[in-house]
């Protein structure tokens, strides 16, 4: 089944949450929900759930309306970050739950339960507690119970936030594999990046209670249409610079910047680390910088830079092998080439600091 | 006594230090205040051979005093779990006005002495009392009859409840609620499946303490009750006559009989506690 959000608004007490959310989920994707927290990717998934209600705007599930259906009348699967198991019950009693509601003969709801434990390889553990399980069967449990009355859409809310890196690691694979084999039509929230792509189809990119781009992982990554999007994705260098003659100058170089008038407009100008070229000789397009600390990671070398026409430190990120053939090391003169940039009009005016990338 | 050792046995240290110190301090406290007066009970009533007891303990007067006392604590108990658990609910989940006031007015019937609370129900409730005549009239009599001696027992009780159920409701998370209607079920389903078992074990521990506040409930009891032998005589009011009339014999019988029964009550009710503690994955 599809989902669509069409120009929703949603407000507590006068601030508002959610300004002209839409967008679409075709039927049998998983979709990511990416944004940093408070930018209202919760509040949306609980609208579209019918946890909350929207003040304007529509929810269509299959191109039908569902406002004034409740929650209970959507047919959903909800997964919540913090399980809400039920505590009294055991594993088999919880993913029952859903069929029990419905009243399904005592030997079909047995049957499906075994199924479903199996789906989430958690067979054998029927007769435990939620108390006697560990997070991360605890949220399996939760995605069985979800999925034991065969909902049409599945909602997933940060469901592996509360677990510890190793075990999201692999839950997050674990669930790719799962929507693989059931192509029920997913709906995911999180705010970390990596997560989103490595599981979504698409993302879905939100900042402050509007959608800022969608698009499959590598067009998000790639051709970020705002800032924020360029920012929130990784690490990045931000260049204040000036437009002029349809041209981007920063640093004491420029590129060609077709929308550019005739006057000079601020602008900013982006790379990201890896995008950074080291030399030590000048070429073209290049400027001069001084190398701060060098740091190894992995395959490749991180470096601090520090550019006299540039106003703040500078991260580039070059393969170990480049950085053993140049000989770096601190207090090195270099040349600076930014290979790709990416340049949007206006100031500095975003509120999203560096601590926040 | 039988040996007190750390829970998982053995001569293993715990983690908590001063088991032997604590576990000593609470058997002396419990033997000084609890124990020894009540063996002086017994130890009275063993004066007495078992006919003499059995006589005493088991007068018609008597049988028809524990009918009342055990019945009517049992229904006011009873009462006030869902009185008290409607309470709570209401109390931790809508925001109105008053609630504040609302909230402190519950512990009243615990700060008021019990014969004030007993002259002003049996006021309220007596033949041209603001409630009791028209009750009258319908054909429902109160004060002096069995239904008052329950109403004062209620209205002693009331906050055993509401404060034993109120922060286990305060702490339940919306979550499970929003799970379950998620998944499709009803209200009624929610309240029966979900809420229940959470609040069941701390709606049981109201019931034994308003219960156990009940049965030794003297003082707001006497002015509605009337005191009609057989009729609306209490236990602990005729234990009372009994020491009047300088009976020793029979009051320690009757006070035995009455401090079984409470016992007996009071540990089946630990045991289902445990139980449903237990269901709740929380033991």
């Amino acid at each position: 089944m599809s989902i669509a959000v069409h120009a929703v608004h949603k407000a507590f007490d006068g601030h508002p949450v959610l300004r002209d959310v839409s967008f679409d989920v075709p039927g049998g994707e998983l979709v990511a929900l990416l944004g940093p927290s408070g930018c209202g990717k919760t509040t949306l998934l609980r609208v579209i759930a019918g946890l909350e209600e929207a003040d304007a705007g529509a929810v269509l599930h299959d191109g039908a309306p569902v406002e004034g259906k409740s929650a209970r009348e959507r047919n959903v699967g909800l997964v919540f970050q913090h399980y809400a198991l039920f505590r009294h019950m055991n594993v088999a009693e919880n993913v029952a739950f859903g069929l029990r509601v419905r009243r399904r003969p005592a030997a079909a709801v047995r049957a499906r339960v075994q199924e479903l434990l199996r789906l989430v390889q958690l067979s054998g553990l029927e007769r435990r507690f939620p108390s006697q399980l560990s997070g991360g069967q605890r949220q399996r449990v939760a995605l069985a119970r979800a999925l034991a009355a065969e909902p049409r859409v599945l909602l997933l809310d940060e469901p592996f936030g509360a677990l510890d890196a190793r075990v999201r690691q692999e839950l997050r694979q674990w669930l790719r594999r799962l929507h693989d084999e059931i192509h029920v039509t997913t709906l995911f929230v999180t705010h970390d990046q990596e997560e989103a792509f490595e599981v979504a189809d698409r993302v879905v990119l939100m900042n402050r209670g509007q959608v800022e781009q969608v698009g499959t992982p590598r067009q998000v990554f790639d051709e970020p249409r705002s800032p924020f999007v360029m920012q929130f994705l990784g690490a990045v260098n931000v260049f204040h610079g000036r437009l002029e003659d349809g041209r981007a100058h920063f640093g004491g170089i420029d590129v060609p910047h077709p929308a550019a008038g005739e006057l000079p407009a601020p602008a900013r100008l982006y790379a990201r680390p890896h995008e950074l070229e080291v030399h030590r000789d000048p070429t073209a397009g290049s400027f001069p910088a001084r190398v701060l600390r060098v740091t190894p990671a992995g395959s490749a070398v991180r470096l601090e830079l520090h550019a006299p026409t540039v106003d703040r430190p500078i991260s580039a990120e070059v393969e170990a092998r480049r950085a053993e053939a140049l000989a770096l090391a601190e207090g090195l003169e270099v040349w600076v080439a930014p290979r790709r940039l990416r340049v949007f009009e206006g100031e500095a005016a975003d509120s999203l600091s560096s601590s926040q990338l | 006594m039988g040996r007190i050792r750390n829970k998982g046995g053995g001569r293993s240290r715990g983690v908590l230090p001063g088991l032997g110190l604590t576990a000593g301090l609470t058997t002396a406290y419990l033997g000084l205040v609890v124990v020894i007066p009540l063996s002086t009970l017994a130890l009275r009533a063993s004066r007495l051979s078992l006919a003499d007891f059995w006589a005493l303990a088991t007068g018609p007067r008597a049988l028809a005093s524990y009918r009342l006392s055990l019945g009517a604590s049992l229904a006011a108990a009873a009462a006030n779990v869902l009185l008290g658990v409607l309470l709570a609910w209401v109390l931790t989940r809508y925001r109105f006005p008053g609630r504040s006031l609302a909230d402190a007015l519950v512990d009243l019937p615990f700060a008021l002495p019990t014969a004030v609370s007993g002259i002003a129900l049996t006021a309220l409730f007596s033949q041209n009392g603001w409630l009791g005549a028209p009750l009258e009239r319908l054909g429902v009599k109160v004060a002096f009859s069995p239904l008052g001696v329950t109403l004062a027992l209620v209205f002693i009780g009331l906050p055993f409840v509401v404060r034993t159920v109120q922060p286990v409701l305060e702490e339940l998370d919306a979550d499970m609620e929003e799970a379950a209607a998620v998944l499709g079920a009803g209200r009624l389903f929610t309240f029966r499946r979900v809420l229940l078992p959470e609040i069941l074990p701390a709606a049981l521990t109201g019931f034994a303490l308003a219960f156990a506040r009940a049965l030794g409930e003297y003082g707001s009891v006497v002015f509605i009750s009337g005191n009609m032998p057989g009729r609306t005589e209490i236990t602990p009011l005729l234990i009372m006559t009994r020491l009047e009339q300088y009976d020793y014999p029979g009051a320690t019988a009757l006070a035995l009989v009455l401090l079984a029964f409470s016992f007996l009550l009071l540990f089946a009710i630990n045991r289902l506690q445990a139980f449903a503690r237990a269901r709740g994955g929380m033991a």
